[in-house]
């Protein structure tokens, strides 16, 4: 089975405490709206199956279910579906929808369908979900005969459109109509396809005609048949099952059918996704374009990481010639942000493909939905793409009605985890729709930064980071150089040392030198920061080198190198930290670091260099929610100039 | 008398199987209070029946990583006999 499909793996995966937080909901004021974000998880059948009994004990309670759209759903199957409807109701959740299921008794398609007044028909559904598979059609083989085939597919259609009708005509319901997986033995091989008559050939025949109708007629389709293609006809056929008591399809697979009659009901009922917000480093393209630049950063046909970043580009710009409107959020100077689009020969996204361009230092919650006011569109509407499982973090804690889908760690996973998900699963098209995009073009203008969305705090302290400092060793030495000569954006000297340079360094007992790594519970960041302090004047520190990995912006981590700087210095008697800013066309960035951290400007030359200094007596920056190890660091002795 | 294959993999204990069985039993009937015992079947339990004991079988067929036959599950009686089972397939 291709986990992806069969464990929904956009969908973040089961919390550990899902007893108890299901528990919890008995008490809770805001049931639905907790019961939505508990089931907007990657849940097996039997989770499945206790969230929809949450559901339907609290409707019969007479609990309020609002926000919950509610939506009655009739499914008439030839097959048994007792294990699916459950899949169905949690399945709706995680799309706003409270549903409830109207289930005839087994293999009662044409009574519930023609009888007026039928358990099905009398309920007065939203929506009539044709739940059948190729057995429950009249299906007579004729290998070689076409008119015979033919014959046999339009009866089939026809008692398609009989049921159709018998619906229709008793109610307003809405009719969702299956196609249907063909099975997966073939009777003679690559000939099944060719011949008519044959079991496949027929099937295929009756899907093309289903789903042409199906949208003439103004009903909706679920294409059963592409959904077991994606998994594969062996894996999605259980001939074990089917024996066992007429299921229709693998249980393993029940999670996903679930979402995909989710999708559509969402859909009829107008929820669905319109905009896509690109992040952009290690996104759209491999490497962070502050660093790498534009020659260092990977779009390239011929290169595999370049190809796997392409392919998300070509999918955002078909999503788009279809109607969905495309965003950038980046963490990014903007002028840089935007040099790949303008200059990058191997860029398939234009700017003018992008209707609201956002990239600036905010968080990205803040950013979200300065676009969506931008916009003027719901933030139910929006999925955020971002290659940075920190940030997916905090949009879906700010923002729980943005979908966010969570990644693969290889990015050749990523175009197809967005399809995957399905978020732009719509059950109407109208030529408007191709101009949707288009009319959002011209608007292209950076939003106002606002204040930070609130809760970013708590985010972070939920994070559980770890900081470690050790001044520069053997172990370290090949990642050290490697910063050092590769930042530019978060890099206040931009001072360029060599192997052998950074090992004296590492050497000079009056040298301070800091390698700074954080680990959160996504993982180990790694050494994401560098300080190198040279004695200068008596007593003095002089801020030779600091820099850091733009990854781990916004999270304190630069009051927490300072705190670590000066516990030194005081250990080593030190009275002054002497800081300097030499500006380059890559670190505008950090113009304003030493002043955010509480140092004295001192001097300011034309060429826009700042100096710095910060007494260490009574300097107390504030700290962060992580916990701090120091290591490795020889014991103090007086630092002093002969 | 099953013959097994000789693999040096330790068998898994009956006491490990009833805990196992007992977390998949609190999943399958969405009751976190219930305790298996080698008498416990289905009238025992509330929601017990034929389609959730589909369920059941198949929840413990991918959690141990085995299949069982039509016949080995017609011939179940409790939950005794589904430890039996469970150690024959291991």
């Amino acid at each position: 089975m291709n986990p992806l499909y069969a464990e929904l793996q956009w969908l973040p995966r089961p919390p550990q405490d899902f007893s108890a937080r299901l528990k919890a909901l008995d008490t809770s004021g805001s049931f639905a709206v907790e019961l939505q974000a508990l089931a907007r998880h990657g849940f097996d059948l039997n989770q499945l199956t206790r969230l929809a009994r949450a559901l339907d004990k609290a409707r019969s309670a007479g609990r309020s279910l609002a926000p919950l759209i509610p939506f009655r759903l009739a499914v008439l199957s030839n097959s048994t579906i007792d294990m699916i409807v459950p899949a169905l109701v949690a399945s709706a959740l995680r799309h706003g929808i409270a549903l409830e299921v109207i289930k005839p008794h087994y293999d009662q398609v044409a009574q519930e369908a023609l009888t007026p007044d039928s358990k099905v028909n009398s309920s007065k559904p939203d929506a009539v979900l044709f739940a059948l598979d190729y057995r429950a059609l009249p299906l007579k083989l004729s290998p070689g005969d076409a008119g015979a085939a033919s014959a046999t597919a339009q009866g089939a259609l026809g008692y398609l459109q009989t049921l159709r009708n018998g619906i229709k005509s008793q109610s307003n319901a809405v009719c969702i109509f299956q196609t249907f997986a063909p099975p997966a033995e073939s009777l003679f091989g690559s000939m099944d396809r060719a011949l008519p008559g044959t079991l496949r050939h027929i099937v295929e025949s009756i899907n093309r005609e289903l789903a042409e109708s199906t949208l003439a007629a103004g009903d909706v389709l679920l294409d059963v048949a592409a959904i077991a293609e994606i998994v594969g006809l062996a894996d999605w056929h259980s001939p074990e099952l089917w024996n066992l008591g007429k299921f229709p399809f693998a249980d393993d697979l029940i999670p996903l059918y679930g979402d995909h009659v989710a999708r559509i009901v969402a859909a009829i009922r107008g929820k669905t996704a319109k905009v896509l917000v690109l992040d952009l480093d290690n996104t759209v393209w491999g490497g962070v374009i502050g660093d790498d630049g534009l020659e260092g950063i990977k779009i390239a046909q011929g290169d595999a990481r370049g190809e796997a970043h392409l392919a998300v580009q070509r999918y955002a710009l078909e999503l788009r010639q279809r109607g969905i409107v495309l965003a950038v959020s980046s963490k990014n100077t903007d002028s840089i942000a935007r040099e790949p689009f303008e200059k990058h020969p191997e860029m398939l996204l234009k700017l003018d493909h992008i209707a609201v361009f956002q990239a600036n230092w905010n968080d990205k919650a803040t950013n979200i939905q300065a676009i969506a006011e931008e916009l003027s569109l719901g933030l139910d509407s929006f999925v955020f793409l971002d290659d940075n499982p920190v940030e997916r973090g905090l949009v879906r804690k700010l923002l729980p009605q943005v979908s966010v889908p969570e990644l693969p760690e290889d990015p050749a996973g990523y175009a197809r985890t967005l399809a995957a998900a399905g978020y732009f699963e719509t059950a109407t098209f109208a030529a408007e729709d191709l101009k949707r995009a288009g009319f959002y073009q011209d608007n292209a203008k950076r939003a106002n930064l606002q204040k930070q969305a609130g809760g970013v705090d708590a985010y972070l302290a939920s994070l559980d980071m770890t900081i470690t400092f050790q001044p520069f060793d053997a172990t370290g030495r090949v990642r050290i150089v490697q910063l050092i000569n590769k930042s530019n954006q978060y890099n206040l000297t931009t001072r360029r040392y060599t192997d052998p340079e950074v090992t004296e360094a590492e050497n000079d007992p009056r040298v301070f030198t800091l390698q700074v790594r954080l680990a959160d519970i996504f993982g180990d960041n790694g050494m994401i920061s560098v300080v190198i302090c040279r004695p200068g004047a008596p007593q003095v520190w002089e801020i030779d080198t600091w820099l850091m990995s733009c990854r781990v912006l916004g999270r304190r981590v630069e009051q927490m190198v300072l705190r670590e700087l000066l516990a030194h210095a005081r250990a080593a008697g030190v009275e002054k930290l002497l800081g300097v800013y030499i500006p380059t066309d890559r670190n505008k960035l950090v113009v304003d670091h030493y002043a955010k951290l509480g140092f004295t400007k001192t001097a300011e030359e034309p060429s826009g260099l700042t100096r710095w200094e910060l007494p260490v007596d009574g300097a107390e920056p504030e700290s962060a929610p992580m916990k701090v190890i120091s290591m490795g660091f020889a014991p103090v002795q007086e630092v002093s100039i002969a | 008398m099953v013959q097994r294959p000789v693999t040096g993999v330790p068998r898994m204990d009956e006491a490990q199987i009833y805990s196992r069985l007992n977390g998949i039993f609190e999943d399958v009937f969405d009751d976190d209070s219930i305790q298996v015992t080698p008498e416990l079947s289905a009238k025992d339990v509330d929601g017990w029946d034929s389609l959730t004991h589909i369920r059941l079988i198949l929840t413990v067929e991918k959690a141990f990583k085995t299949k069982f036959s039509t016949s080995e599950i017609g011939r179940l009686e409790n939950v005794g006999d589904l430890v039996a089972l469970i150690k024959a397939h291991a």
